[in-house]
């Protein structure tokens, strides 16, 4: 087993954002730091446009993400619905 | 009713697939192998660029429309902070050395980074690549820029901002080391560059300079650097992933790479663990409010994370670099050898330095158990002790240096952190000087490069470092003077200790004023 | 294993003792002791008898720490390039045999800042 992670800057664009991906990754811990959240979880994380777009009710495209993204692990897989790290290939 | 037939839009997939692919063309006059003549010979063998594909998908369009945006919010920021004397908001003005080490040492790299991955894009023939490099490029020039830019308003008010990239990078002792980092890659070949840059250190090493850096300046108050920081590293997840993708295209374009490939990642971990060791001296002594020690740190962001990533490379046959059973070692030392020595030689650089107080020292045994009481905790005593009584210690002599992470020969044996570590090397009839087994390796590997060196201790010595005009045989001639006054550095101002510097005094008035009508 | 490069590879060595105006460059640590955080380099007359290396050199390098008055140079241990070798006083760094970018160590058994390596 081996983490995958994923952290962002704290404001208001990501708030509903981690609030997604808690809820859609029953299995992700949340490491609070300065200015920071980083979201950790055992070999996979997946991010939903769908449940973004559900708490902000607007639509939200995936790549959005990138302008409060600091950094990941993880391989990841990117389309129009999910952004996916993993470790399994 | 007319039905008006909406124009699906692409979806991400098919849209990158037509906005990188099919974007060059087949040369007619001139053999390809011309056209990118640095697409071979490191024997790195590709038979398909297609299969290359950027795992975020981002092509141009919404490259520019992001990176706007960013560069917006972070303006935005940048004003605020100056309108609203947002120098006064850091915890202590002693913090400032981590910054002045940054744009000194850091940012300059950020623009060898954007000329080397341009060049990179040019030289590689696949375009999937050329791409990714471009976008990468563009991002480190708006890094060097934005830093420079931001931290411009330190230099309004304080001292040791003035010529990090314009004089320092090319001359200073200390920045000797980053800057050879980079030489080092950039002479290199196209897939060198990319293991080297974009694979060991954007994605083993960068977590471990950036986020605690930018944790640290958010714990100590400097909105200017969090947000140029913040702004900077969310490009960086794109570019740990282009290194990431670049190492899997690698090895999974042909069997024979993986013996290149991996005396690569074992060359560059092990450079790249070295120049970092300048950035466990800010976790450990510099932030006057710490976020996490070194050794913290190097367990989240190298043992776990980069274990994580060794498990998944293993199934190319990729090993995890050797050097690792030697950084186990150095974390516990690292950081207290390099800032005992940064302490008794700031009479010769641009930053200040300081001995660490009672309270700091008691988080230091506290982080370090094993180490710190042992054995730095009485060198440092006996520092202060000189220091109180106003002999505050500093050689007068110039370091012996490692010929190729150009550090000085402060690092200790494996077995035994109580002896300097000495390794040397002969080739055609001339000694050299490493300070590890990892830098000796390095250096018996390819020695036709590293004698090459622009070591500045020897330069000195040479005589090459002096402002034009300068009589090194004239009476009176002070060497040290005349070397910083060549580095740009004026040393009443932006050396030695923060102790009675004009950096400390200003702090204080400024703070005072801001709080106060008189 | 020499470099990989698209043409033949040769450069000449940065540091060879011609540049140096005819001087050679030594190192000298000084085991057991951090005050001094790494090994110091000398720019030297190859003519300097190894005397003048320890009563001028050295002793305004190392000077400032107490144990160096206490030194007694007839105990002490020299390594040169990790290897035992003992100078001879009188003759001078070509006499006997140190070449440009030799280094030494000098051992001074029961002298280690009183345990604390400084
Ligand atoms: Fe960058
Ligand atoms: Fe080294």
């Amino acid at each position: 087993m081996s983490t995958v992670f994923i952290a962002f800057q704290i404001n208001e664009d990501t708030r509903p954002i981690i609030e997604a991906i808690l809820a859609d990754n029953p299995h992700a811990v949340l490491d609070e730091q300065p200015a920071m959240v980083k979201i950790n979880a055992e070999d996979t994380l997946v991010i939903k446009r769908e449940s973004i777009e559900e708490l902000i009710g607007r639509k939200f495209d995936l790549q959005e993400l990138q302008v409060n993204l600091i950094t990941i692990s993880g391989h990841l897989d990117e389309d129009d619905d999910t952004f996916t790290l993993s470790w399994k290939n | 009713m007319d039905m008006k037939a909406t124009k699906k839009k692409l979806g991400l997939k098919e849209k990158y697939a037509h906005m990188t692919r099919g974007l060059d063309w087949e040369t007619t006059y001139q053999p390809k192998e011309k056209v990118f003549p640095q697409a071979t010979f490191e024997g790195i063998k590709v038979h398909d660029w297609d299969k290359w594909e950027d795992p975020f998908r981002l092509t141009m369009d919404s490259y520019w429309k992001y990176q706007a945006e960013k560069e917006r919010k972070l303006y935005a920021v940048l004003d605020a902070f100056a309108q609203n004397n947002g120098h006064l908001g850091i915890t202590d003005a002693r913090y400032l050395s981590a910054i002045k080490l940054f744009l000194t040492g850091i940012s300059p790299l950020e623009y060898v980074a954007h000329r080397g991955f341009a060049a990179a894009g040019r030289n590689f023939p696949g375009v999937g690549p050329r791409v990714a490099c471009l976008m990468q490029s563009i991002d480190e020039v708006r890094h060097a820029q934005t830093q420079i830019h931001a931290l411009s308003n330190y230099n309004k008010f304080y001292e040791g901002f003035h010529a990090g990239a314009s004089h320092q990078i090319e001359r200073l002792w200390y920045l000797s080391v980053p800057k050879s980092f980079f030489d080092d890659a950039f002479s290199a070949g196209p897939f060198e560059w990319m293991i080297a840059i974009g694979f060991s250190f954007e994605y083993v090493l960068t977590n471990l300079l950036f986020v605690p850096f930018m944790s640290g300046a958010a714990y100590n108050g400097d909105m200017a650097t969090v947000t140029f920081g913040f702004s900077a590293q969310s490009d960086e997840a794109r570019h740990m992933t282009l290194g990431l993708e670049c190492i899997k295209f690698m090895l999974e374009q042909d069997p024979d790479n993986l013996p290149i490939v991996q005396k690569w990642i074992d060359k560059w971990a092990w450079r790249g663990i070295r120049v970092l060791s300048l950035v466990s001296t800010m976790l450990d002594y510099m932030l006057p409010k710490r976020v996490m020690s070194w050794k913290e740190a190097w367990e989240i962001y190298f043992e776990q994370n980069g274990g994580a990533l060794f498990n998944d490379l293993a199934k190319y046959g990729i090993k995890v670099p050797e050097c690792i059973a030697q950084c186990t070692i150095d974390k516990e030392h690292q950081s207290h050898q390099l800032w005992l020595t940064l302490c008794t030689h700031s009479h010769a650089m641009g930053l200040h330095t300081w001995l660490p107080n009672a309270e700091e020292m008691d988080w230091l045994s506290a982080k370090y158990p094993n180490t710190f009481d042992k054995y730095y905790r009485p060198r440092f005593d006996q520092l202060r002790e000189l220091a109180d009584k106003g002999e505050r210690f500093y050689a007068n002599t110039l370091p012996m240096l490692c010929q190729v992470c150009q550090i000085p020969m402060l690092f200790t044996e494996p077995d035994d952190p109580t002896k300097i570590c000495y390794r040397e090397s002969e080739f055609q009839g001339e000694k050299y000087h490493t300070c590890s087994d990892g830098c000796k390796h390095i250096f018996d590997d390819e020695p036709e490069k590293y004698i090459q060196a622009w070591l500045p201790v020897h330069q000195v010595y040479m005589g090459n470092c002096w402002p034009e005009g300068t009589d090194p045989t004239a009476e009176g001639f002070n060497p040290l003077a005349k070397y910083l006054e060549w580095c740009h550095i004026d040393l009443a101002r932006d050396g030695g200790d923060y102790e009675g510097s004009s950096d400390q005094a200003n702090f204080a008035a400024w703070r005072g004023a801001a709080t106060q009508n008189t | 294993m020499a470099v990989t490069a698209l043409y033949d590879y040769q450069y000449p060595a940065a540091d060879t003792q011609d540049k140096f105006h005819g001087n050679q460059l030594l190192y000298v640590g000084w085991d057991d002791h951090f005050m001094f955080a790494a090994p110091l380099a000398f720019v030297l007359p190859p003519s300097s008898k190894f005397s003048e290396l320890v009563e001028n050199t050295l002793t305004f390098a190392f000077g400032r720490h107490p144990e160096w008055a206490k030194i007694d140079f007839s105990k002490v241990v020299w390594l040169k390039s990790g290897q035992p070798f003992v100078p001879e006083m009188d003759k001078t760094l070509a006499e006997q045999g140190l070449r440009h970018k030799d280094v030494l160590r000098l051992q001074t058994p029961g002298l280690n800042g009183n345990g604390t390596y400084f």
